[in-house]
């Protein structure tokens, strides 16, 4: 029994000091919001013994911010409702329609899985300027969605394949066609991909850098990766207001992880597993 | 949406091959679900890929005409600069630390907070917080803690009364910096993938082995990790596309700097072709980064996965 206890405690201790590694450097942010710079040299890690509000305050009336979080919100939002549609309605071509050639069609959709967005990205971009998107939520947009679709549509396909025939038979002997049956039944009976489909979706889009770095030019249009990335260069040695502008963009990704833990979790791994 | 679902009683070329297969308004259903997405994929995924193909073999900063043939230059001048081998070398490093370091933290955490527990629930979900903030918000957070002049590395420093030391800024350590970055943000994804698999291991084997005299230990090499084999199979494979893929933990930590030390692949793609918009020696990159994908993703799958599909 003693032993027992002395791996268990051994465990904790284990635990700790990983946990230690993950939070100290979180922590240090947010706290570094609330220190002078001096403070921030002598005691970059440490409760702040003169708190000072001012740099959290100027960084949450800097309209730039919420400018970029707007911006964000909206692509996020566009690219995830795009993405569920398209993916479900193709998945379930492939789950229920079952056309002639469907698996190949369904290969083909899985090869954009194998290899990273950044390999077309200068073709990418040339094909949205010629489209006349730069500088447009769409050109960030619609990239999104064509690379997300593989993925959703892996998911959508295998959780439409194991809903019950009798089902889709029972409906189909009621005169239900088959754009009715997706949208009045297969729809409604999915929630639970839906949602791990879209945490997934959302959270990539919200955390993407590269494909509104090469798009976005005006500032104005910025999602708040590239606006965080901006006014670091601004103030780049004023480290307090860095830290709190950080602290407050990781506010919204900290609150929705709590809320939809049990999604994220599916959708960031259970998603990879399944893949 | 459409109600096309009385079609099959619409009269006359009930007899048609049409009408047959459009039973339900089946074939209205398809040519309305899959074109758009097709053509969205095919669009913004395929043909950008060919493209890149056709782009590498021409100069082109992407104004005016595609005129100047060079063949296999492009492709000659990135495989001879010493900043790709770097970045080759850079994403190699990622990989074996990955592999030798981060997977082994991961399961070890992994089989201490498996089991349901609310202590197990805080911890597992602490560990799992990185993964989920921005790549760019976890450098530049890790840029403070290692800033010579401000964080955590000034305070040891300081303390040890030595000069200011700004790793980032150091040729020799810059990337090893980026890679304990690399741990702290995946480390957390790859425990959720073991503690799932860990969580299906039947618990009549653990415990009839235990009733055989197993200790803890042989009870977690011989039997839970083994028949995690699955798993860890699969995080090995994230690891090592997530080392051919990294980019935004890059541009905040170093830029790529000091000359050019701390590139990954795509850092080097961004900073020598997409920067300079010289298309066709950064479709050339492109090109090779998804040959160097592929071929790892197809024979990394028929050595290991085989099993699964």
């Amino acid at each position: 029994m003693k032993k027992r206890f002395m791996n268990d405690w051994v465990k904790i201790c284990y635990l700790m000091l990983i946990a230690g590694f993950v939070l100290v450097p979180l922590l240090a942010a947010v706290l570094g919001g609330f220190k002078s710079l001096g403070e921030l040299q002598s005691n970059p890690i440490g409760l702040p013994n003169n708190w000072e509000f001012e740099h959290y305050g100027a960084v949450l009336n800097n309209p730039f911010l919420w400018n970029s979080m707007k911006n964000s919100f909206v692509i996020s939002s566009m690219t995830l409702i795009l993405t569920l549609l398209g993916g479900a309605m193709t998945a379930f071509t492939f789950s229920h329609i079952r056309f002639v050639g469907h698996r190949y069609v369904y290969s083909y959709f899985l090869l954009g899985m194998m290899f990273p967005f950044a390999t077309g990205i200068l073709p990418l971009f040339i094909k949205i300027r010629d489209l006349g998107l730069l500088d447009s939520f769409y050109g960030v947009v619609i990239p999104q969605v064509a690379f997300g679709l593989a993925m959703a549509i892996l998911l959508f396909k295998t959780f439409f394949e194991q809903l019950p025939a009798e089902l889709f038979d029972a409906a189909r002997v009621d005169g239900c066609g088959y754009a009715r049956f997706f949208f009045e039944i297969v729809i409604p009976l999915s929630t639970p991909i839906l949602a791990t489909v879209g945490v997934f979706v959302l959270v990539t889009s919200w955390n993407n850098y590269l494909l509104p770095l090469v798009v976005l030019n005006n500032s104005d249009l910025y999602p708040w990766t590239l606006g965080i990335m901006q006014y670091q260069g601004e103030f780049a040695v004023e480290w307090n207001k860095v830290l709190a502008y950080v602290s407050i963009t990781v506010l919204p990704a900290l609150a929705f992880f709590i809320v939809a833990q049990k999604y994220i979790v599916a959708g960031l791994t259970g998603g990879a597993v399944k893949g | 949406m459409p109600q096309d679902t009385t079609s099959l009683s619409q009269g006359k070329a009930q007899t048609s091959w049409f009408s047959r297969n459009n039973q339900g308004g089946r074939l209205w259903t398809l040519l309305l679900f899959l074109p758009p997405a097709l053509c969205l994929f095919t669009l913004f995924v395929v043909v950008p890929l060919f493209e890149a193909s056709f782009f590498s073999f021409y100069r082109w900063n992407g104004i005016g005409e595609l005129n100047n043939y060079l063949g296999l230059q492009n492709y000659s001048k990135v495989i001879g600069h010493s900043a790709f081998h770097t970045a080759i070398g850079n994403t190699l490093k990622i990989v074996a630390v990955s592999l030798l370091i981060q997977l082994p933290l991961a399961l070890s955490v992994a089989l201490c907070v498996y089991k349901q527990s609310w202590a197990n629930t805080v911890f597992r979900l602490i560990f799992f917080l990185p993964y989920i903030l921005a790549e760019v918000v976890a450098g530049l957070i890790w840029k403070f803690i290692y800033d010579g002049n401000y964080g955590v590395v000034n305070m040891f420093t300081e303390f040890f009364g030595l000069e200011n030391y700004f790793i980032l800024g150091d040729k020799q350590w810059a990337f090893a910096a980026i890679l304990i970055v690399i741990i702290w943000k995946y480390f957390g994804f790859h425990m959720m993938i073991f503690i799932a698999a860990l969580q299906g291991v039947p618990n009549d084997l653990v415990e009839a082995a235990k009733i055989d005299g197993a200790t803890r230990l042989q009870t977690t090499f011989l039997i839970k990790i083994p028949l995690i084999k699955h798993a860890i199979i699969l995080s090995m494979f994230f690891s090592i596309l997530g080392a051919l893929q990294l980019f935004d933990l890059i541009i905040p930590l170093t830029n790529g700097g000091p000359s050019h030390s701390s590139h990954s692949i795509v850092s080097y793609l961004y900073t020598f072709g997409i920067s300079r918009m010289r298309i066709g020696f950064g479709s050339a990159i492109g090109v090779l980064l998804f040959i160097a994908c592929v071929v790892f993703a197809f024979t990394y799958q028929n050595a290991f996965m085989k099993d699964k599909k």
